[in-house]
């Protein structure tokens, strides 16, 4: 049996190190050094692939040494191939003529006759045809209508855009709750602090729910005259979806030393756009166009409910916003 | 012996022996900045592989879940089905965060390469005739590629991903008439969208994309190969050869070190360096928000544009006809792929060169060429650098409002003084000769060994 096995090791030898006659008339590198390496950097390589295999097995595999012994087995057979590349195989730098259609300097005259021919050919294929703008007319039409068919079932994929707008579920009445649908009260709020409320009943992943409820100083507020009782003891509602992109408004600036910082604003992560709370929600600074809509609140039994719809269309403008707004 | 019959064997049915014995002889020339297409082919075969492997695990549903896996602190929480098989995905399969921070890494290696390969071709005049057609092929790559990256990283429902997506659909609403009707197209309604929004994502993730990326590539590689590499000039090189390292056994075995080595320094990053942690990210809602959010880095331009454009929609009467968003999510991408698809139009009309060239132009070759594509690339990166105004405001302290109005001078300086000092520095480096490298100190090295045989006419 041992010795069956060393018979196998030693034809196994035998067979990989063959060397083979060569004929050819090119500077051969014949260095048998590059070779060996070679050989070791792929063994090397087969042992990292192994370990992988093994870490593998683990049961918790960890995902640096996975990584590192993949990596490696890669890298060494890259550099096995690398070396292959410029130390064992012959180096040689070949010249090859470019085809002639891309050959500017040479004449073009046959060029020019090979696309002559094709376009003859293209032509004779339709001799005999006599209403040729007859048939290309109706193949056009044919390819409208079929066009048209093909392209109509996209309008499956969604909704009409008008069907999308008008839903919000924010009227008189409605009441503000909190994320585990817990009433929203006022007294939740100190001067400066900022929450995220949404309607009662409805979907929170309804872009028209969630609102930021802020509260300030009511002294401070310099509403328009029309929502003068929009903000009860200085609670402010606002759509909490930014009106430039659609991004939750989930910054609340409250200047601590009013005489050196900006006013109260309400800021978005993604494009900092930035709403002024005092006045409504108008734009202060960055990208957005449109005010953040605020929703008229009032107190009942010291729980916030909206007083009235939301004062503009949420969400990031399309044509038709302002018209609905 | 063996060689002979497996190649008889193909030939007696295919016919395709002498195809084979020519591919086997064809001549690449040796140029290092020839390396980042292959790099860019190399990294979508590691992107398709790993992506295959991950799509066995993703589930593409937004139906909500309650979490009760290995990852403590998300335990109870609520999320969608897509954000929880991410998220066991990446903890509970053996090796599957492994395979997936090598896929978003090659994603952003992906691109990388794809960009500076373009910018290879444009600098040194590769896209003339008779390349220009594969050059608005490539073109056409890197758009699906960008979109394709921004659909795979929008799959897994975290935060940041939600985030992006919001975005997304308000560039779509904001496509002048149509963008309202598109944004309820492609969302099956108003964002975050319908229940099968996400199989619509998935889908086009895994195959529309990748499909048409696939054959674009095939096409690009056969119109490489039709006409031959191109080459830069030297010694025996003309407009009418090329000269360089054959297909076997050289350069098959550099090119195959190369796409190891790539692969090597992607898993080594994918094991290593931890890309996207969307555990912490936490799943998406759309009324959270967190400071601080980057996309992948192909999208800070886009994400800049959209920043440092001021606040103005076009509106008539009650009518929104251009909303604010489309500037920077849509002209202004649109204006500087419309400049590259554009550029070989432009170079032809104004110099009037309509022959084909085969050997390359160094950039200083062509200044006026050179500072045009500087200055471009001058706007775009200050776009992308404006993108991440937030983070230099917390590293660094500047305020942000300024960091804007800066940025928002330097788009108009920036090119302007780019063109005229990059015009200026290449004219003049024509001029004298000189080589920027060889004037440092460096030498260029020949390799040993090299021979010349000529084959001409042979093949």
């Amino acid at each position: 049996m041992r010795n069956l096995w060393r018979w196998i090791v030693a034809g196994l030898v035998l067979r990989l190190s063959k060397k083979r006659e060569v004929h050819r008339e090119v500077d051969l590198p014949a260095d048998p050094g590059a070779e060996t390496w070679t050989a070791a950097l792929l063994f090397a390589a087969a042992l990292a692939g192994l370990a992988f295999v093994a870490i593998y097995a683990f049961d918790d595999a960890d995902t640096q040494l996975l990584g590192l012994s993949i990596a490696a087995a890669l890298a060494l057979i890259a550099a096995a191939l690398i070396l292959a590349a410029v130390r064992v195989v012959p180096q040689e730098t070949l010249e090859e003529e470019r085809p002639r259609f891309a050959d500017p300097y040479r004449d073009e005259e046959n060029r020019e006759d090979a696309v002559e021919g094709a376009a003859l050919s293209f032509r004779e294929g339709t001799d005999g045809v006599t209403r040729r703008r007859l048939l290309g007319a109706a193949g056009a039409a044919a390819g409208v209508g079929l066009g048209a068919a093909a392209l109509a079932p996209l309008a499956s994929l969604g909704p009409a855009v008008g069907d999308r707008l008008a839903a919000s579920p924010w009227k008189a009445g409605v009441h503000l709750v909190d994320e585990n649908d817990l009433p929203v009260k006022a007294s939740d709020l100190e001067v400066g602090s900022f929450l995220t409320a949404f309607a009662k009943g409805a979907d929170k992943g309804e872009l028209a729910t969630p609102l930021v409820v802020v509260r300030v100083k009511p002294e401070e507020l310099e509403l328009p005259a029309e929502r003068a009782d929009w903000a009860p003891e200085g609670i402010l509602a606002f759509s909490k979806i930014c009106t430039h992109a659609q991004c939750a408004i989930s910054l609340f600036r409250y200047p601590l030393f009013a005489e050196r910082s900006p006013g109260p604003a309400l800021v978005c992560p993604c494009h900092y756009s930035t709403f002024d709370v005092l006045d409504g929600g108008e734009r202060i600074f960055g990208p957005a166009v449109r005010p953040l809509p605020q929703l008229p609140l009032r107190i009942e039994a010291g729980e916030l409910v909206a007083a009235g719809p939301l004062s503009g269309a949420v969400g990031a403008s399309w044509s038709r916003v302002r018209e609905e707004g | 012996m063996t060689t002979r019959r497996v190649f008889r064997f193909l030939d007696s049915r295919t016919g395709g022996g002498s195809v084979l014995g020519k591919a086997l002889r064809y001549v690449f020339p040796d140029h290092w900045t020839f390396l980042f297409g292959e790099i860019a082919m190399y990294t979508f075969l590691i992107l398709v592989a790993t992506g295959t492997y991950l799509a066995l695990f993703y589930e593409p549903s937004t139906a909500q879940v309650v979490y009760h896996g290995a990852y403590a602190p998300l335990r109870g929480q609520e999320m969608s089905t897509a954000y929880a098989s991410a998220v066991d995905l990446s903890f509970e399969v053996q090796a599957g965060l492994l395979i997936r921070q090598v896929h978003h890494w090659a994603a952003d290696v992906f691109l990388a390469a794809i960009t500076v390969h373009l910018m290879r071709i444009f600098f040194t005049g590769a896209f003339r005739k008779p390349r220009d057609v594969n050059y608005y092929v490539g073109l056409t790559m890197l758009v699906l590629a960008v979109v394709e990256g921004y659909v795979g990283y929008s799959l897994l429902d975290d935060l940041l991903s939600g985030m992006g997506l919001a975005i997304g659909n308000a560039v779509a609403l904001s496509v002048p008439v149509i963008g309202g009707q598109l944004g309820s197209l492609i969302w099956g309604g108003r964002f975050p969208g319908a229940p099968n929004f996400f199989g619509r994502l998935f889908f086009v993730h895994v195959f529309v994309l990748p499909i048409l990326i696939a054959t674009l590539m095939a096409v690009h590689l056969v119109l490489i190969a039709t006409p031959r590499h191109t080459q830069f000039r030297g010694r025996g090189r003309g407009e009418r050869n090329v000269l360089g390292t054959p297909m076997w056994p050289a350069y098959a075995l550099r090119s195959l070190g190369l796409f190891f080595a790539t692969t090597a320094v992607l898993f080594a990053l994918g094991g290593l360096v931890q890309i996207n942690p969307i555990w912490q990210w936490g799943p998406y809602e759309p009324w959270l928000g967190t400071n601080g959010a980057q996309p992948d880095w192909y999208l800070g331009w886009l994400i800049g544009a959209l920043r440092l454009m001021p606040s103005f929609d076009v509106v008539i009467g009650n009518y929104t006809l251009v909303p604010n968003p489309f500037w920077g999510g849509v002209a202004f991408p649109g204006l500087i792929f419309g400049f590259l698809y554009l550029w070989p139009t432009i170079e032809r009309r104004w110099t009037g060169d309509r022959r084909a060239h085969n050997l390359l132009d160094r950039p200083r070759d062509n200044p006026t060429r050179t500072a045009v594509g500087a200055a471009v690339f001058s706007l775009v990166a200050t776009v992308f650098f404006a993108g991440a105004a937030d983070r230099a405001f917390v590293q660094f302290g500047v305020p942000y409002e300024d960091q804007l109005w800066g940025y928002r001078a330097l788009t108009v300086l920036a090119p302007i003084v780019v063109f005229f000092l990059t015009r200026a520095l290449a004219r003049r480096l024509r001029e004298s000769g000189a080589h920027p490298a060889r004037d440092s100190g460096a030498r260029l090295v020949e390799r040993p060994g090299a021979i010349s045989r000529p084959t001409s006419g042979r093949s």
